[in-house]
């Protein structure tokens, strides 16, 4: 890009107006999943496996089809017969094979068979009369057992090229990188520590369930409503697993309570369009929270081993891991990004990863937040905490010493353009909780982390109305407050206030394609086509400038909000504004619009580092987390009070995943611990005010110097609690989540 | 299903003598009802008893005890200008259960009668010598309240009796009572341990003590092995170890999703040291 795209001084962005969402969501009036209705309208339930493997010997529906309520019942058989291919490149397959089990139940909670009926009680009491017998198989549900060569085997024929000659199948794909040689590295180091850890799978948690409404018509044409983080994936994968053409279905998405990562794919959707098309009804369904946790993507849980040596100054001289992910009964656990990540932050000279995609008798794990990072982070992070205090070195400036900056080539290959770890690091050390003093049965955690941010596909339309207001179409669901900031750099270009500019979030028939909103590429991507979008448009109305002054169009510019001229010679005009021209566009050329679609690819990499205090009770093994700062690079803030927002929801998380939340499965394979009750979500009275600081290394790939700030808030969390809950308990906690028994128990090992 | 709500107890006590089926008593319904919107439990018979006269109301009797309704909700026990004063250990139980919305429905009966062994209100009611009014066919009768659990889910009243009143004794001089339990979280959880206690001191000696564990064994447990430990000390550190002791020598827990029997046995020997202090403060006089 040129370097005059780039900007620093801003009227609007950076500024923190009042949310547009706002008095939707406080009075009741936004529409999310589950809000819309239709009439005729039928109701859809799923009938599940209890079984965690088991071979689907006859499905009779018999009994329910010919209940008076019950409209349609539907099966695999009622599926696109998509083809079935190795690892994720058969990833229509995966996600149908997930959506309708075919030969298989592979999870407990896989669904198996559907109805539609004329009310929810009807439809979840018909599911009674289906009779499925199945032929129970073994399962297994731990990583480290599914490698295990006796452990049963989830599908012949998944693992794709990657993998090494000799891995059990449900190995389905491995990464390996880095660069030097490690064991000379080791050789000069005066402490090497190598340790193993272990992660277990959390739910994303988001509050809304899914929950979608569905028309199908047997002409192949349908409507769809649905809460989800991307709407133009699930039409394409609606019409793959349907077999309809993708533009004869509309999607639009609702409003979003939630998603982080966990509504990326399909679930309902597809079985809500199969029963419509076969009843002819449109169709709803909503998931339960039972439903949502046994059979909606929790992140991997993960078995990893870590050595790293040091200098008794703190240099790493070398670094290793090995990262195995279980991603339930399907390809995808994001193995080669825990090992990609793990080691970013740092600047080394030996380093080497190694990841592994694993499947066990799970639910397809989903994306959740920086997918991968979080747990290698844990690792990484706990080894070096134990490396500073064996060597009784300060764990800021041991990272600080190895941080990675511009120009250093990092541990998963390319070479950093500008970035800000230093600069956390620093506001970190600075930051009065970094030396403020510690209570007796308290420690102090540190961590860093990394993640890779991402651009994606992206189309925006942006449309001036005569009153000099302004639309903005985006095709990005708003999961984070985009579209404050879609509104802010919108007013930025245009030079028109905030609230004089509406942001939707169009359905598909609207735009093209769009990605998803995943990857932190929301603010970066979507905010940089609005901002060429709105440029788009401004030249349009400099044209029209310029003809009514009777001038060149490159002797107009736009100034706040105004067309004027360029410069003295250009002619001596008042400046006309914004909503002077839009009055006149039906007869100075029409409407003015603009539009702007590409894959942009400068998201910029990001990096924050967590400061955490933890007081451990040394009778119960009862944590609190009594204070917590994030220091994170955003690169420039849009919404400040969002960006807070983002890096205060990942370290929410991050403690819930840290201390609670865990999918527990019984020896029968069955998920012990499927509603909020027992799945220990941190409630508001368990955190303490999370404090914040914005680090502003701007990213050269945007023009405002934006980098997506959604994901890396809750890569350090793990660790940063490891670390101090290690230190406030004098024993090093290997294991999340460092439940009570779990630290009750370690404090009793450890005497 | 048959939902019924009748305007007497001996009416609501006819209504499940006469049913078949399934039948439920429905109070605050804050376990009825979740049960049967999860389709854990679709009662044949639903017998609403927040219609009968009385069943809202806290009373103090004259010689001190008090009366419960078995429709008065945690909120209103918590706001009760005077109940928290007498038996603070027995209110507080209550008030941990759910949230502010479930308070407002949930009751001292439902909890009992739900049968759960980490019900929070129960050892409290054990250690405080609650009792409860049963009617059935054949009239009423009083019963401890450690009686009425028989293991998970299950009670000791039989086809056709309904629990009719919750009795509180006198809370009497030199009395003071707590509750206790733990949870991973800070609210909005299921007991892991509960440990109510209720002493009362000649001086700075304990006179009487009864500690009651829950969470830990099939049943809400009343321990006097736990009282015996006590009972002639000023609460010590040797008569609190004893305690603890005591407290975990009881426990026949299990292992499950929320603890593990090591840690169950643990933790109920500290929270019993814990809320046998807080008792003894407040059997003082002081305002904990």
């Amino acid at each position: 890009m040129a370097l005059d795209d780039r900007k620093s001084e801003f009227t609007f962005v950076g500024t923190r107006p009042d949310r547009p969402d706002g008095l939707d969501k406080v009075t009741g009036r936004a529409k999310f999943g589950a809000d819309m209705s239709a009439p005729g309208m039928l109701h859809g339930a799923i009938l599940r496996s209890p079984h965690a493997h088991a071979r689907i010997v006859k499905i009779d529906a018999s009994k329910a089809e010919a209940h008076k309520d019950v409209k349609a019942v539907v099966t695999r058989a009622d599926f696109a017969d998509v083809p079935f291919k190795p690892g994720l490149e058969g990833e229509f397959w995966n996600v149908l094979e997930n959506v309708m089990a075919g030969e298989k139940a592979l999870y407990d909670g896989h669904a198996v068979a559907a109805v539609a009926a004329t009310s929810a009680l009807a439809a979840r009491d018909a599911l009674k009369l289906i009779e499925v017998e199945y032929e129970v198989l073994p399962h297994v549900t731990d990583v480290d057992k599914a490698m295990a060569p006796d452990a049963p085997v989830i599908r012949e024929g998944a693992a794709d090229y990657s993998v090494p000659e000799g891995m059990h199948p449900n190995v389905v794909r491995y990464h390996e990188s880095g660069h030097g040689d490690v064991e000379a590295g080791f050789a000069e180091a005066d402490l090497v520590i190598e340790d193993s850890f272990v992660t277990e799978a959390t739910h994303q948690g988001y509050i809304e369930p899914h929950a979608c409404l569905g028309a199908l018509g047997g002409d192949g044409k349908g409507e769809l409503w649905c809460c989800t983080q991307g709407h133009w994936i699930v039409q394409k994968t609606c019409a793959a697993l349907l077999g309809i053409e993708t533009s004869q279905l509309r999607v639009t998405a609702s409003e979003i309570g939630g998603g982080f990562g966990g509504k990326t794919t399909v679930f309902i959707e597809p079985v809500a369009l199969a029963l419509s098309r076969k009843a002819n009804r449109p169709v709803k369904i909503v998931m339960s929270r039972s439903e949502v946790f046994r059979a909606t993507g929790p992140t991997s849980s993960a078995s990893m081993d870590i050595k790293i040596g040091m200098k008794k100054d703190g240099t790493i001289t070398a670094a290793e891991g090995i990262f195995r992910l279980q991603g339930g009964a399907f390809p995808g656990a994001p193995g080669d990004m825990t090992a990609m990540c793990a080691f970013a932050p740092y600047n080394l000279t030996n380093v080497r990863q190694v990841g592994y995609d694993v499947m066990a008798n799970r639910p397809k794990q989903a994306a959740y937040r920086a997918p991968g990072a979080p747990m290698g982070a844990f690792a990484v992070e706990s080894v070096l905490d134990e490396l500073c205090n064996q060597l009784g070195l300060d764990p800021v400036d041991v990272r600080l010493k190895n941080a990675a900056h511009e120009g250093t080539k990092a541990s998963y290959g390319p070479t950093y353009e500008r970035i800000g770890l230093v600069e956390t690091l620093e506001a970190a050390k600075a930051h009065p909780h970094y030396s403020a003093p510690l209570k007796p049965g308290q420690g102090r955690g540190i961590s860093c982390g990394f993640w890779f941010n991402h651009g994606g596909e992206t189309s925006v339309s942006l449309a001036l109305s005569e009153d000099g207001s302004a639309q903005v179409m985006v095709g990005t669901p708003d999961i984070g407050g985009s579209r404050a900031s879609m509104a802010l750099m919108a007013a930025e270009v245009l030079g028109i206030p905030y609230e004089n500019i509406r942001v939707t979030v169009a359905d598909t028939a609207s735009l093209g394609y769009n990605d998803v909103s995943h990857g932190s590429r929301v603010t970066y991507a979507s905010g940089l086509a609005t901002i060429k979008a709105a440029r788009h448009a401004v030249e349009k109305l400099c044209e029209r400038a310029a003809a009514k002054w009777g001038i060149p169009v490159d002797a107009v510019k736009w100034e706040d909000g105004c067309a004027v001229p360029s410069g003295p010679n250009a002619g001596d005009f008042d400046p006309i504004p914004l909503a002077d021209i839009t009055a006149d566009m039906g007869r100075t050329g029409g409407p003015i619009s603009g539009h702007f679609e590409a894959t942009p690819e400068g998201a910029g990499v990001s990096f924050g580092t967590h400061i955490v205090d933890a007081e451990v009770d040394p009778e119960t093994g009862k944590t609190s987390i009594t204070r917590y700062t994030v220091i994170q690079d955003a690169g420039k803030a849009i919404h400040p009070t969002y960006v807070e927002g983002q890096y205060q929801g990942g370290a929410a998380q991050g403690i819930g995943w840290a201390l609670n939340e865990e999918y527990i499965y019984g020896d029968d394979g069955r998920l012990q611990n499927s509603i909020f009750l027992d799945y220990r979500i941190p409630v508001a009275s368990d955190l303490p005010m999370i404090d914040t600081v914005i680090v502003e290394v701007p990213n050269p790939g945007h023009p405002f110097g934006v980098r997506g700030v959604g994901e890396t808030g809750i890569v350090p969390p793990l660790a940063a609690i490891a670390n101090a809950v290690s230190n406030a308990a004098g024993v090093r906690m290997r294991q999340l989540p460092m439940s009570p028994p779990r630290i009750l128990a370690a404090l009793k090992d450890n005497g | 299903m048959d939902y019924h709500s009748p305007a007497s107890f001996a009416e609501a006590s006819a209504l499940a003598a006469n049913a078949t089926g399934i039948t439920r008593f429905l109070a605050g319904g804050t376990d009825v009802l979740v049960q049967l919107r999860s389709d854990l439990v679709t009662p044949d018979t639903l017998i609403d008893i927040k219609k009968i006269n009385g069943v809202s109301d806290i009373t103090r009797n004259a010689d001190g005890s008090w009366s419960l309704g078995v429709a008065v909700t945690g909120a209103e026990m918590s706001e009760h200008p005077e109940l928290g004063r007498d038996w603070p250990g027995v209110v507080e139980a209550m008030d941990l259960i759910g949230s502010t919305q479930v308070q407002g429905r949930a009751t001292l009966t439902g909890n009992l009668c739900n049968g759960s062994p980490a019900a929070d209100s129960v050892p409290a009611m054990v250690a405080a010598g609650v009792t409860v009014t049963v009617t059935g066919q054949d009239g009423t009768r009083e019963v401890a309240v450690e009686d009425i659990p028989t293991g998970p889910g299950k009670t000791s009243l039989a086809k056709g009796e309904v629990v009719s009143a919750i009795n509180i004794p006198a809370r009497g001089n030199n009395g003071g009572d707590a509750y206790l339990r733990f949870i991973p979280r800070t609210e909005m959880d299921i007991a892991v341990v509960g440990v109510g206690v209720s002493l009362r001191l000649n001086g700075d000696t304990v006179t009487e003590a009864r500690v009651s564990l829950g969470a830990v064994a099939p049943t809400v447990l009343l321990v006097e092995d736990c009282a015996q430990a006590v009972i002639g000390t000023t609460l010590d550190d040797a008569a609190l170890d004893a305690l603890g002791a005591a407290a975990s020598a009881a426990c026949n827990p299990i292992d499950d999703k929320r603890g593990t029997i090591a840690f169950r046995t643990e933790v109920a020997g500290v929270l019993a040291k814990r809320a046998a202090k807080i008792a003894y403060a407040r059997a003082k006089g002081e305002d904990v």
